[in-house]
Formats: C-alpha cells, sequence, structure tokens
C-alpha cells in the first residue's frame, strides 16, 4: 500500500511551548491510525497541524488531491441558532440525493429531520450529523477528533459501529482520537501513544504494553489487556 | 439600506457580535463632527474613522492579548469623549439622533448603490461565516479564509453604519442593525425564514419611522427604532 500520509520531525508550540515535539511516523492507505494519550498531550493539536489549522515546523505530505473529512470535537452551535439540518448540508452546496445518502450511512433514514434545527437535537444525533456532513463529498481519509466524549455509552456504541461500517463499506484511512482504550483494539490497526513526544507507535498488541501505558500516563492508570 | 442593514444584522447575531454596530456608531462620531465642523459629507467623515477605528481594533487585538470586546469597549469610549469635543454644539443633537431633513436625492442614490454593494458582499459571505460561527476548525478544515471573511464582514458593518448614520445618528445605528434581527430570530425556524424576515423588518421598519416622520415631525431616526422595537415585541409574542 501506498503512503497517504508522511510526518517528518513535526514539532507545534504555542507561546515557545512544546506541545508535540518531534514526531515523525507514516500512514498508509487503508490504514486505521488510533492516537491515545492523556489530556493536554497534543491530541487535537496533531489532528489541527493535518489540517493545517495551526502552524508547525517539520513536514506534512499528504498523498496528492487527497480529500479530508474532519469531525471536530467541538461543537456546540446555540440552542436557537435559526439554521436547519438541511440549511446546513446546503453549505456543501450537496443535492438532495447526496445528503439522503450521507444519512442513511450514519443510520438516519428518517429525512423529517433535515427540518430541525441544529441547535436543538441530541449530542449523539449532532455527532451522527457530522460524520454525515463530513462524508458527504467523498473523502479518502476521515480524522475524528473524540467522536465517543460527550455522548452516552448507547450513543457511543452506536457512533462506533456506524464508524466501523463505514469503514468496512467505503474503504476509508482513518485517523481517530480517544482516551478510550477499549475503541483502540477495536478499531486500530496501529497505535500512537502520544504525549508530546512518540510513546509508543505499532499494531495495537506489540505497542501497547502496561510499560508503555505507564509511561504514557505516568504511572496514573493501569491496563488489563483484553484477551 | 434598510434592508441591507436587517440583512447584515441577522448575521451579527449568530456571529454574538450584537452590540459591535453599536460600538461602531460611536466610534464614527468624531468623523460626523469633523464633517458638519468643515462641511463635507457626514458619511464620508464617519466612514474613515470607522475604518480607522477597526484598524485600531485590530492593530490592538494583534499586539495586545485583550480580547476584541474590551478593545471595541476602549476605543469607543475614546471615539465617543473625542466626538462630544469636536462636534459643534448646534449640531451635536443631529449627529446623536440622525436627520433625515439633511439627506439630499444624490445622497440617497449613494446610499442606495453602497447598500446594494453591502447586500451582495453580505450573500457572498454569508454561510461561510455562519460555519465560522458554529466552528472555526471545522470552517477552516473546510478552506474558510477567517481573515479574509471577517475584512469583508467589517467593510460592510463600517460602510452600513456610514450609511445609516445619517437617518438614525450615532447612538442608534446598532438598533437599526440588530433590532429587526432579533425580531426575526424570535419567529424563524430555519436560516431562510431568518434572512427574509430580517431583511423586511428592516425595511418596513425605517419606511414606517419615515412615514411617521411625515405625519408627526418628531426625528425619523428614533422613530424608525421605535418601529422595529414594535416588531420586537410582536415577535415575542409569535416566538415559536
Amino acid at each position: 500500500m501506498e503512503n497517504i500520509l508522511e510526518i517528518k520531525n513535526l514539532s507545534v508550540s504555542f507561546n515557545n511551548e512544546k506541545v508535540i515535539d518531534n514526531l515523525s511516523f507514516n500512514l498508509k492507505e487503508k490504514e486505521n491510525l488510533v492516537v491515545i494519550g492523556p489530556n493536554g498531550a497534543g491530541k487535537s493539536v496533531l489532528l489541527k497541524a493535518l489540517l493545517g489549522i495551526v502552524p508547525f515546523q517539520g513536514e506534512i505530505k499528504w498523498k496528492e488531491g487527497v480529500k479530508i473529512g474532519y469531525v471536530p470535537q467541538k461543537f456546540l452551535p446555540e440552542k436557537n441558532i435559526p439554521l436547519n439540518i438541511e440549511e446546513f448540508f446546503k453549505f456543501k452546496k450537496a443535492s438532495d440525493k447526496k445528503i439522503k445518502e450521507a444519512l442513511k450511512r450514519v443510520g438516519i433514514n428518517d429525512l423529517s429531520i433535515l427540518k430541525k434545527k441544529i441547535g436543538v437535537i441530541s449530542s449523539g444525533l449532532l455527532q451522527r450529523i457530522l460524520i454525515a456532513w463530513a462524508l458527504i463529498d467523498g473523502p479518502d481519509v476521515l480524522l475524528f477528533d473524540e467522536p465517543f466524549s460527550g455522548i452516552d455509552i448507547e450513543g457511543e456504541e452506536t457512533i462506533y459501529n456506524l464508524l466501523a461500517q463505514i469503514e468496512k463499506d467505503l474503504n476509508l484511512t482513518i485517523v481517530l482520537i480517544t482516551h478510550d482504550l477499549s475503541i483502540v483494539y477495536k478499531i486500530a490497526d496501529t497505535v500512537l501513544c502520544l504525549n508530546k513526544k512518540e510513546i509508543c507507535y505499532g499494531p495495537p498488541p506489540e505497542a501497547i504494553t502496561t510499560e508503555s501505558l505507564s509511561r504514557l500516563y505516568k504511572g496514573g492508570i493501569r491496563f488489563h489487556e483484553h484477551v | 439600506m434598510g434592508g441591507a442593514a436587517g440583512y447584515l444584522g441577522s448575521l451579527m447575531l449568530t456571529k454574538k457580535m450584537a452590540l459591535v454596530g453599536d460600538a461602531l456608531g460611536h466610534v464614527a462620531l468624531p468623523g460626523m463632527g469633523l464633517a458638519l465642523l468643515w462641511g463635507f459629507n457626514v458619511s464620508a467623515g464617519a466612514f474613515v474613522f470607522l475604518l480607522a477605528g477597526i484598524f485600531l481594533i485590530w492593530l490592538l487585538e494583534t499586539k495586545t492579548e485583550l480580547s476584541t470586546e474590551t478593545l471595541v469597549g476602549v476605543i469607543f469610549v475614546f471615539s465617543l469623549a473625542l466626538g462630544f469635543l469636536i462636534t459643534p454644539r448646534p449640531d451635536l443633537i443631529e449627529a446623536l439622533v440622525g436627520d433625515i431633513t439633511k439627506i439630499s436625492l444624490t445622497d440617497a442614490v449613494i446610499a442606495v448603490i453602497f447598500s446594494l454593494i453591502v447586500f451582495f458582499a453580505v450573500k457572498r459571505i454569508y454561510q461561510r461565516i455562519i460555519l465560522v460561527s458554529l466552528s472555526e476548525d471545522l470552517a477552516v478544515a473546510n478552506r474558510i479564509n477567517i481573515k479574509k471573511m471577517n475584512l469583508v464582514y467589517l467593510l460592510a458593518i463600517a460602510a452600513i453604519v456610514a450609511l445609516g448614520i445619517k437617518v438614525v445618528g450615532s447612538l442608534l445605528i446598532g438598533a437599526l442593525v440588530i433590532v429587526p434581527a432579533a425580531a426575526s430570530r424570535n419567529i424563524s425556524q430555519n436560516m431562510r425564514q431568518y434572512v427574509c424576515w430580517s431583511i423586511v423588518l428592516g425595511i418596513v421598519s425605517c419606511v414606517l419611522g419615515i412615514l411617521l416622520f411625515k405625519l408627526t415631525g418628531f426625528p425619523a431616526g428614533p422613530l424608525t427604532i421605535l418601529a422595529g422595537v414594535f416588531f420586537f415585541i410582536v415577535s415575542l409574542i409569535f416566538k415559536k
């Protein structure tokens, strides 16, 4: 498989403080990468650097012409913002057919949701809408920032199943950030443990050890490998 | 012009910049003062000072770490103080609440042309600004140039403030932009309704204000705003 992303000596600093320190790794097409690490470890910043939202040093090279879909962590529309879901999709100049398709992919078949205001739907539903929104222009790569945060366990299960299904159907490359270790085993081909620097990297069974985790979380967490 | 103001206002409400129009109205006051003192076009004077004010706010924003709101606050009281000193006493009321009788046909034609320009400029950036207000990260990830958007947006606000200030004056210009949008927000379920109502109420408020001025002889500016507030109260009753 060809590399879809090459990162060499990536560093990101805010106010002279290094948030990401000299990170290098490659991502192959169709590979699923899960990034784990404690709060403030630079996970979201890494995604933002990949998207070109934050300035960085080093090299980030995407494969030419690659289309990237992004589902951000923070998306909290005002409750009474007069924008309905259909209009939100129209921002992307999407046709009705495309919208319907994308909604179906995230398990929404009831199209009456299109007329609902974006600020009043539940966070789990909003998360699915955002995934559909990212899918609508047929991306090659999907970047997820904590897709399971702020959602109840049932919703988390739904989102996880959706991701697995989307991955299977569309054969995308997925980069996902999470603090939920159980996700790693379910979805990752490769895991990157990040705490400013690379702590571990590789296929989950090899990369995730009690030793690497204690270095990642500075001994604050114990992990028993699922059998 | 009322329509363009309402349209722009609908955007300002969603971006939580409701009071920026207000503040910029005050920033324009010294410019109006100078224009009245030296006898040139009030809108032109206001526009020059608005550009200077916006530039100053932008400059301070990049040099200090204070929030835009704080900086706007500082610049706005500074301009207000300066404006009071500069503006000739007899003209002060005109500068503060506007005087529609001073508007010539040429002024009106220019106002219409600029309002149309603002209208189409706002139309171009509308969706993108809304997306920025929903999530800056998502907007940038979708190749939206936030700095450029904000510049166009601020210029549009400056233009509308400069135009509207002749009719409603420096104290009330903020209301011209915000009141129709606030009323529309109460009764709208989606963006299309919201935009339509903002424009319609902006126009109707202005027309009604001018009609009431013809009937009563009170200044058109305050009457226009009162008409807008009347619609706002009605919209509260019909709130969905």
